[in-house]
């Protein structure tokens, strides 16, 4: 089964956010929806500097087998976008909770989110 | 529908497979990853269940002229030991299946038999049309699909590692085996020699074989090529894989580029009708003037393969447009993982079909250019 990360937030449609509120936010994919996706082999990200909207498209991921929105879990300006997926997607297959990381954001407002324990509730992903 | 499981369901458990519904039957998509299956196949050899597809069985005295008249082929003039890939059309020339026809030894003096291999979704109403279009041949009908499991070995290696697993002095059987033919081979299945029919086709762009086993001993030879290839990359692939390699070789997909809305000659597959058989077929007519209004050639659209300039990819019922206007719509597309850019067919109003053309695909909104290039967009270096 799909490991989900106690740690974490998710939103319905399966980004992760991370933070502690002390600094931007960490936004990546949770690896249900990687491993449901299949190997991905391209990812579209916003830009820096551009501003993303709680449960609105901001980019997509697409795998040999399909493609997929990606949806902002939060509101709030890109400050940082991970190069390193862009060049290798596949690292949100194999660390979909670390390397894979894809944007952090300046959060001035979060969308609704689920604990990790809902997360996997809803989703049969393993804690 | 009911779900339909193969034979070799609980191997696919066993091997970690995530499956998919085809054709009403739960078949592997893929065991860990997909882009690992179809590199394994061009590079090695991959192991794939296609016990979802059909297995009917035409033996009599008419076998050769019923074909001649069931399917858009010359059946009759496949000699034995052969197979050739052919159509069954409608009335109105509509495609009801593509599917590979297999002239076997004759049973017995004056009879002749065949083995009609339809795609899964479709083995129903082949064999049933099959049974309706028999009424005035001296033939029988068997559909053996429910019986028959079917195992194919794809990838350069694939050769090497079913001998392994047939006895010395039958390796000239396997290895003097043409492409598009059959043979019974022996092959040790659970420590015994059966007489299996191997046939040496596929659907990847690469050498390999297709082997027809009953149901029973299906999860013994599967088991048996896993341990015989374990020493040269040979892996179970699934539906993905299967598709990605089938889509890099050009071969259509029934379904996806094939239906009963489409012709043969719109789809590229003019050659495999053959309407100079003298025997009258179902469909010939429709399709002399399908034919003869230009279909495929200067009239309506045409099945072709588009390669992408950018990294995003096409997938199917995507719109084709040239200069902001509609020209056609994709069947089948993704990103080419042996080539490394996005790969896709689609059906396009002729005058678009020249391979150099370029054109647009609305990409969920956005426009990106795809070049038309002749099929297939793989071939092996053999």
């Amino acid at each position: 089964m799909s490991k989900v990360v106690a740690e974490l937030k998710y939103s319905a449609e399966h980004e992760w956010v991370a933070g502690d509120g002390s600094g931007p936010t960490g936004v990546g994919i949770s690896a249900v929806a990687a491993d449901a996706l299949g190997d991905i082999v391209y990812v579209d990200l916003p830009d820096v500097g551009s501003t993303v909207t709680a449960g609105e498209t901001c980019g997509e991921v697409e795998s040999t087998k399909s493609v997929s929105d990606l949806y902002a879990p939060v509101t709030g300006e890109v400050v940082e976008i991970n190069d390193g997926v862009v060049s290798d997607p596949a690292l949100i297959n194999t660390d979909p909770y670390g390397a894979g990381w894809l944007f952090k954001v300046a959060v001035t407002e979060e969308g609704p989110l689920m604990s990790a324990e809902e997360y996997a509730a809803a989703n049969g992903g393993e804690l | 529908m009911t779900e339909k499981y193969t034979a070799l369901f609980e191997q696919h458990k066993k091997a970690g497979a995530s499956f998919t519904d085809f054709g009403g039957w739960q078949m592997p998509l893929k065991y860990a990853s997909e882009l690992a299956e179809h590199h394994a196949v061009r590079n090695a050899a991959g192991l794939f269940d296609l016990s979802h597809m059909g297995e009917v069985w035409v033996t009599g005295p008419d076998a050769a002229a019923f074909l001649d008249y069931a399917l858009a082929g010359k059946l009759s003039a496949v000699a034995v030991g052969k197979a050739k890939y052919s159509l069954m059309c409608d009335a109105d020339g509509g495609i009801i299946d593509d599917l590979i026809s297999y002239r076997r030894p004759s049973p017995k003096e004056g009879v002749d038999q065949y083995l009609v291999v339809p795609n899964a979704g479709n083995a129903a109403v082949v064999a049933r049309a099959l049974l309706e279009r028999a009424a005035d041949f001296d033939v029988a009908v068997e559909d053996a699909s429910a019986d028959t499991s079917l195992i194919a070995i794809q990838g350069p290696a694939a050769e090497e590692i079913l001998l392994k697993l047939v006895p010395a002095h039958q390796h000239p059987l396997v290895t003097e085996l043409k492409y598009y033919a059959a043979v019974e081979v022996g092959i040790t299945v659970s420590g015994a020699v059966q007489d299996l029919l191997v046939a040496r086709t596929g659907y990847t762009g690469e050498d390999g074989f297709e082997i027809y086993i009953g149901n029973l001993d299906a999860a013994g030879l599967w088991d048996a090529l896993l341990e015989a290839g374990e020493g040269s990359g040979l892996i179970p692939a699934g539906l993905a894989a299967r598709d990605s390699l089938r889509l890099e070789a050009g071969m259509p997909l029934y379904g996806n580029e094939l239906s009963r809305h489409v012709n043969a000659y719109s789809a590229g597959l003019g050659p495999v009708v053959s309407l100079t058989k003298e025997s009258d077929f179902v469909g010939k007519e429709a399709l002399a003037s399908i034919k003869a209004a230009g279909f495929g050639s200067t009239v309506g659209q045409k099945l072709v393969g588009l390669k992408g300039t950018g990294r995003r990819a096409a997938r199917a019922h995507y719109p084709v447009l040239k200069d902001g206007s509609l020209v056609g719509e994709v069947t089948s597309g993704q990103p080419s993982p042996t080539l490394g850019y996005p790969v896709a067919m689609a059906y396009v109003d002729v005058e678009f079909a020249t391979p150099g053309t370029v054109l647009d695909i609305d990409l969920r909104g956005k426009p990106e250019k795809f070049e038309v290039v002749e099929l297939p967009f793989y071939k092996r270096t053999k």
